[in-house]
């Protein structure tokens, strides 16, 4: 659950049910949650799972301190993180994953998973993934291969010329 | 008990320094090994998918150090496997470049006019070619019009792509599955194995000891296929000569690693790292404007939407690259695709009012990510960066079984870097922003550092001792018989995709190394054809052997 905040602070989606907790609600259709981040980072492949019980923790740890800073109140039902409002979760992470914080490699990484989860479905065959509508692939519009599940745009060019060349190109196409 | 074999030279990498070296030593009669960390993939074995574990991160790697990340091949053939295949040729004074040292940077001997017929070797054997329009990409053509609309020139790309196969799939980065990306699995590779190279993939070379004969052991260990992180086995090979290609990310780690056994290193080995002045900047366009200003129609309604289509980078804005101008403020700009993922995390999001890489408004900059055009600026760095102790192994501590992992690497960029890539950002925005045309961002630095798909001049060549690592001969000063042609060879950024001038630095390398290989015992000529038997470059590039041999 504390992950699944996590990953919904860098790609925010809608919330699943309306007793959702982990996934704030801060955005329309499904986030870095929805499309698979926890899925990505509990893959062997990628190399986090084993650390993910002790990041939960630290995250938890870590809202707890930034609560007490900021006086907010924490429902005592919900991990620390997860309790969080949104915009504060938000200027955690942007805490966390700054050049100067020493536990930013950690934190850097889960953020480009949760973000790679979104953009590339790294946990799913790009296959499985469109045709499940997935929501990260959807939402930016990543175009269907043909039917042998291979990727050709026969129509990629405006075909014209639309700039006038270096003056100094050579004979072979490179600069001077 | 543990036999150690025993070839005539033993190449460590199989990208543009390693395989053309290993054609022309196996072509002219001598023994070669090569040795390759990563897989040997061809044709269909190249997928379409971004799932963990498909070749895209087989076959690709991304070290993230302190202050920069480099992203290389990992895979027989190297980075022309994983490359975009642009192959222009330096700009004449890039070669006068002075750097942070005070003087050229470059070996007096290596200028463009000295370069030029080894160019056309690597241009004969690839084949490189020019592009015309209708070759040019929907976001090669809207960076061109973006240009001309600027009052600018710009410049389709010259590329080792073979256009009647290519169908513009985008998926370059993950090998070519339709064999239209002449790398260097269809001419130095298979050439050099027809003339009894051995190439063994997933062998990783980790350090160097000299034998008494005065020649080398190579200590490798056998990589798991699938998962990185582990080791199957080791082994040595013991060489006459040996030629490191291991990258620019890999090359100078395994020489410090040597230096225990094989005494100390030259001071420049593992330092005056350049990330070729490498800063990428994205536009997200008004659709709109696309059509009004630019004129821009694909036919069927859409203006543009098409930043998934096409092969990598098609054209590029050359008006900057003037030996007129100072050192530092000269660079090119060139359109450029990266697959969702390494092309959309970092980018950043125009007039944020909270985090600029993450977040709600991210998420909708990212929902318009057809409308995307991603510009990539190649300038004049400082070769700032340097490489701390050599992890356990390889160049890197794994995290991820595959392509992420912790490397040594330490870059701060120096006020002349990041004045060069403020320029180009302005440059950029004044592009591609004039009249409303787009909104544009450079990505991030904050996150993984500074970043370069091109690794250079970590174990350069050069005539000052003190800055260089290698001679103009390319090899190892203080360490006779061993030899560095890859891209940490190159004295420094070179303000454009460096592929090419790697690839032509390896072809002049070759009449050396053979000479020093002969001085060894080995029964070895030069003189090999084009790896598919052309005889032009070899005819017009012979006249300049005898001044790289005769010392």
């Amino acid at each position: 659950m504390t992950l699944e905040a996590f990953a919904d602070t860098i790609v925010p989606g809608e919330k699943r049910s309306p007793g959702d907790e982990a996934v704030a609600g801060a955005a329309s259709g499904g986030g870095a949650v929805a499309a698979g981040a926890v899925e990505l980072l509990e893959t062997p492949a990628a190399g986090l799972a084993s650390a993910l019980g002790d990041l939960a923790r630290l995250l938890n740890e870590h809202a707890r301190a930034y609560a007490d800073q900021h006086g907010i109140d924490l429902a005592a039902s919900l991990p620390p993180f997860v309790s969080l409002p949104f915009p504060y979760r938000t200027a955690l992470v942007g805490i966390l994953t700054a050049p100067a914080h020493p536990e930013r490699e950690v934190w850097v990484s889960v953020a480009l998973f949760s973000n790679m989860a979104f953009d590339t479905a790294a946990h799913m065959h790009t296959l499985d993934a469109l045709a499940a509508g997935h929501p990260g692939l959807t939402a930016m519009g990543f175009s269907a291969p043909q039917d042998d599940g291979l990727w050709r745009f026969p129509v990629y060019s405006y075909g014209r010329e639309l700039a006038r060349l270096h003056p100094a190109t050579t004979s072979t196409g490179s600069p001077a | 008990m543990t036999v150690t074999e025993t070839t005539d030279v033993l190449v460590v990498g199989s990208g543009f320094g390693g395989a053309i070296t290993a054609y022309h030593l196996a072509a002219g009669g001598a023994r070669v090994v090569v040795l390759e960390r990563g897989p040997w993939l061809q044709g269909e074995d190249f997928d379409h998918d971004f799932k963990l574990g498909s070749s895209y991160t087989r076959i690709f790697d991304f070290v993230v150090g302190d202050g920069m990340s480099l992203l290389g091949g990992n895979c027989v053939g190297g980075g022309s496997v994983v490359y975009f295949a642009a192959m222009p040729r330096a700009p004449r004074f890039v070669f006068e470049r002075r750097g942070a040292i005070g003087r050229r940077m470059w070996p007096k001997a290596v200028n463009r006019d000295a370069l030029e017929p080894w160019y056309d070797r690597v241009a004969e054997a690839l084949p490189v070619t020019r592009q015309d329009w209708d070759a040019v990409t929907y976001s090669g053509g809207l960076f061109a019009a973006a240009c001309a609309h600027a009052g600018r020139t710009a410049n389709p790309v010259p590329v080792a792509i073979d256009g009647e196969r290519c169908t513009n799939c985008n998926w370059m980065m993950a090998g070519c599955r339709f064999d239209a990306k002449r790398s260097l699995l269809f001419n130095y590779l298979p050439a050099a194995v027809a003339h009894g190279a051995e190439v063994r993939p997933m062998h990783e070379v980790q350090r160097l000891t000299r034998n008494d004969d005065g020649g080398y052991r190579v200590h490798y260990n056998v990589v798991d296929d699938e998962d990185y992180r582990v080791h199957t086995g080791s082994g040595t090979i013991d060489a006459k000569i040996v030629i490191l290609a291991a990258g620019a990310g890999a090359t100078p780690v395994i020489l410090q690693r040597s230096a225990p056994d094989l005494g100390a290193m030259p001071y420049a080995v593992g330092r005056y790292f350049s990330g070729n002045g490498e800063r990428l900047n994205t536009a997200i366009l008004d659709e709109d404007r696309v059509a009004d200003l630019l004129g821009l129609s694909r036919g069927d309604g859409r203006a543009y939407a098409a930043s998934q289509i096409g092969k990598g980078p098609c054209v590029a804005s050359w008006d900057r690259l003037d030996g007129t101008l100072p050192e530092y403020s000269r660079y090119s700009l060139e359109q450029l695709y990266f697959p969702p993922g390494f092309g959309t995390i970092l980018a950043q999001v125009p007039d944020a009012t909270g985090p600029t890489w993450f977040g709600a408004q991210k998420k909708e900059i990212v929902r318009r990510w057809q409308s995307w055009l991603t510009i990539f600026t190649m300038s004049e760095d400082d070769n700032e960066g340097v490489f701390g102790p050599p992890p356990p192994t390889g160049n890197a501590v794994r995290i991820s079984q595959q392509m992420l992992g912790r490397g040594p690497i330490q870059y701060r960029p120096t006020a002349n870097t990041l004045r060069g890539w403020a320029l180009a950002d302005a440059d950029v925005r004044d592009i591609m922003e004039r009249d409303g045309l787009s909104r544009v961002m450079p990505w991030t630095n904050d996150v993984v550092g500074a970043y370069t798909v091109h690794p250079l001049a970590s174990c350069r060549i050069g005539d000052d001792p003190s800055t260089s690592a290698l001679d103009d001969r390319h090899e190892l000063r203080g360490h006779p018989g061993i030899f560095v042609t890859d891209g940490s060879a190159v004295p420094g950024a070179l303000t454009v995709n460096p592929a090419m001038t790697i690839a032509a630095l390896a072809e002049r390398a070759v009449p050396g190394i053979v000479q020093a290989a002969r001085q060894r015992g080995v029964e070895v000529t030069y003189g090999a054809p084009s790896p598919d038997g052309a005889t032009s470059g070899r005819r017009a590039a012979l006249p300049f052997v005898p001044s790289l041999t005769h010392r």
